[in-house]
């Protein structure tokens, strides 16, 4: 048992001091803060100058009395009478907006020029004026058709969905409460994906490495090769868990002070999102809908959610990582040898993965339920789903099949690993590891 | 005084038999060779000795039985394939490994400083192992198996790679090994380096133990009672009838004799015929040559 506790100390610390490890593990985050910084700001950049825009609009499109456009960041409408041509030479105007007389008022197309030396609107821009112009279309044709806008406007309903329950002692769960959870479900589900494959292979390629720089013959006359995998696996996952936990504190913490720094909050993003999308959400609307966020993140069980999370986490990195060992102990020089080794390992990775998809959509069909069952796929399938509350007894019964495939799995390639490492030379197939299995010590 | 010893050792690997059966002891105290051609079975014994992996059948008794051959701690093993950690530093990759023999963090500590020291390499604690030659790592090599002063040490091929002066300070640590009572067993196939060095040999083809006992006595028991004799003057015309001459150049003869216990009869009965000798004596065959044949011999017999 000391000798087990020397060797996970040592693949610990051999990995954790490592430059390369301490740089993704504190750069991540931080190229995290800075892309999302920089598409804040390039989002919502405008140019420094300020830009004045004459607009020709004759008939009155875009309204008679004051001029139904919004000004942009950086950019002044002014409504002007007269020609395009006598505006061209105007100092004053860096472009010029026109808007020619309506023809046909079912025409559904429209074309509005904008004349300018430069390109001073970007694409988010150009939108947003398109937006605005086709509401004064819309409100101009009403008034040409002889419309009502606000009996219009109430032809047009806010639909939302709404599961009430079903039986007195059903769980209540509202429908923001089931975005949350996708989200959640979503996120943890793609960790779990990103930890197995990424710790997985990490186990995997210093098994090969001690391989084929025969160390492991030195280590087998000290320990027990099982020891030598066990240590392997436990001290790998120790770093996948110090790696995750320093993201899963870094990672907000510096969110939240790239926000600071750069005079932004979560709200006023939101605003500038729902603008370029063209919605017409009130402020007081968006407050409502972030404290109702806030709320379910906060209501989430997350006293259940983390430690099972820890669970699932560990059971899967075990029950993977150890088959990735033992498919490292087989493994030779040959590269395109070694990918076919560990296609049939990765194979169920990625499947749970796009099942996962599926599963955080209809968190309780029968193929989610089936597949939180089936231990190649759990640790990813039912992390996406704890969001969503699922039946206690679905937990219980796929922890405990999970708990006992990773004991099961780990048995299996320690038989393997232990033939494996020793091995040299020979071409190995998916046979030869199976009459491995059933060598004699 | 045995301190291991081989009993009836099988070992199969799924449709290949490795180890067929052999048996040998080991005095205490001397250095030991097993010897044998490629894929005779010396690395599967070897691994079988130092509890790597287990014999279907027969046993491996350590000094008698007191010791758990199965415990790292009385064997130090450097196998023929060097292998070490590249980014370990010198003296944590020596702690590493000591520790798992069982060492306390002390023992290992005082036992680093004093092999660091008596190979003049203190300066190469801090380096990694990457930084180092390929004789200054096999250096660190043979002081991680000898750092836990293992009862029982088996050496792989320990000269492959070294040059000549490194050669030798392999070649005395060995023997310094010896002569505090370790007990050496060697693997090699270079047989003049056998003759050099081992008291007892064993050799091992097709899974089998052929050939064990002292070197000496091995050697004896495959002579053929050849002597060589260089001379000055005439050779007689008639030599006594129990001589056969094998070959004759100028100034030497080899003879062979019936029986080499009345040497001194023929070297008189020489003196008498007139002959000047220079020089008489008796032909060993190099246990290189004894490889040859008995190896030899087994094929052929395989063959047929």
């Amino acid at each position: 048992m000391e000798k087990l506790w020397l060797i996970i100390k040592r693949e610990y610390l051999s990995r954790v001091v490592k430059k390369s490890f301490i740089l993704t593990t504190l750069l991540t985050p931080l190229a995290l803060a800075l892309f999302m910084v920089v598409a804040g700001f390039i989002m919502n950049y405008q140019g420094a100058e300020e830009r004045n825009v004459a607009v020709i609009d004759p008939t009155g499109i875009l309204g008679t009395d004051s001029l139904g456009l919004k000004n942009e960041k950086g950019l002044t409408f002014e409504k002007v009478t007269g020609n395009v041509e006598s505006y061209k030479q105007n100092e004053k105007y860096d472009a010029i907006l026109e808007l020619p007389p309506m023809g046909e008022l079912m025409d559904k197309k429209y074309q509005v020029n904008y004349y300018s030396s430069e390109g001073i609107m970007g694409s988010g821009v150009i939108t947003r004026i398109q937006n605005d112009i086709e509401d004064n279309i819309y409100d101009y044709k009403a008034n040409a058709f002889g419309f009502n806008p606000d009996s219009l406007s109430s032809l047009s309903t806010n639909v939302k969905l709404e599961r009430k329950k079903l039986n007195e002692d059903d769980e209540e769960v509202s429908t923001t409460a089931s975005v949350i959870a996708t989200g959640i479900g979503g996120t943890m589900g793609f960790i779990m994906y990103f930890a197995v494959f990424l710790y997985g292979m990490m186990v995997m390629k210093s098994v090969t490495e001690e391989k084929t720089n025969r160390i492991v013959e030195i280590m087998v006359s000290s320990v027990k090769p099982f020891y030598l995998m066990m240590g392997k696996i436990l001290g790998v996952g120790l770093v996948g868990l110090t790696q995750v936990a320093i993201w899963g504190i870094l990672i907000p913490v510096m969110m939240a002070l790239a926000m600071w720094i750069f005079g932004m909050n979560a709200q006023e993003i939101q605003e500038s999102q729902n603008q370029m999308a063209g919605m017409e959400v009130d402020a007081k609307g968006i407050e409502n809908q972030v404290t109702e966020i806030i709320g379910e993140i906060k209501s989430q069980n997350w006293l259940l959610i983390i430690p099972l999370f820890l669970v699932y986490f560990l059971g899967g990195y075990m029950m993977y990582s150890s088959l990735f060992a033992a498919v490292g102990s087989a493994m030779g020089d040959d590269v395109s040898e070694n990918q076919s080794l560990t296609l049939p390992i990765t194979l169920p990775v990625i499947i749970a993965f796009y099942i996962m998809f599926a599963v955080v959509q209809n968190p309780n069909s029968s193929l989610a339920t089936w597949s939180s069952m089936v231990p190649f796929f759990s640790p990813i399938i039912m992390p996406a789903r704890l969001a969503f509350g699922p039946p206690w007894w679905e937990i219980v019964l796929s922890v405990f099949i999970l708990v006992a495939s990773v004991i099961f799995f780990i048995w299996l390639s320690a038989r393997i690993y232990r033939v494996g490492i020793l091995m040299y030379g020979k071409k190995v197939t998916f046979k030869e590891l199976g009459k491995w299995l059933f060598y004699k010590e | 005084m045995n301190v291991l010893e081989i009993k009836n050792v099988h070992k199969q690997y799924a449709n290949h038999k490795a180890v067929n059966g052999v048996s040998f002891s080991v005095p205490k105290g001397c250095i030991f060779g097993l010897l044998g051609p490629n894929g005779a079975g010396k690395t599967s014994l070897i691994r079988i000795i130092t509890g790597i992996t287990k014999a279907d059948e027969g046993e491996v008794i350590l000094d008698g039985g007191k010791l758990d051959a199965r415990d790292p701690a009385n064997i130090g093993y450097m196998p023929e394939e060097r292998g070490l950690y590249k980014k370990m530093k010198v003296g944590d990759h020596l702690m590493y490994l000591a520790r798992l023999k069982g060492m306390t963090k002390i023992e290992a500590a005082n036992a680093i400083d004093h092999w660091l020291n008596k190979f003049d390499i203190n300066s190469w604690r801090k380096k990694k192992v990457e930084e180092l030659s390929k004789g200054m790592q096999q250096k660190v090599q043979f002081i991680s198996t000898v750092i836990h002063k293992p009862r029982v040490l088996i050496l792989d091929e320990p000269f492959s790679g070294l040059d000549p002066i490194n050669s030798n300070l392999m070649k005395d640590e060995i023997f310094e090994l010896k002569s505090n009572g370790t007990s050496i067993i060697l693997s090699t196939h270079r047989m003049e380096q056998v003759e050099e060095i081992c008291e007892y040999m064993v050799l091992i083809n097709q899974g089998e133990s052929v050939l064990d006992g002292s070197v000496t006595d091995v050697k004896e028991s495959f002579k053929e009672h050849l002597f060589r004799i260089r001379y000055k003057g005439e050779m007689p015309e008639t030599l006594p009838p129990s001589i056969t001459v094998t070959s004759q150049k100028e100034g030497e003869i080899t003879i062979q004799v019936q029986n080499d216990k009345d040497s001194n009869d023929y070297l008189e009965s020489l003196i008498r015929s007139g002959l000047y000798i220079q020089s008489f004596e008796e032909i060993l065959p190099s246990v290189n040559e004894i490889f040859i044949k008995v190896v030899g011999e087994t094929k052929e017999k395989a063959a047929v």
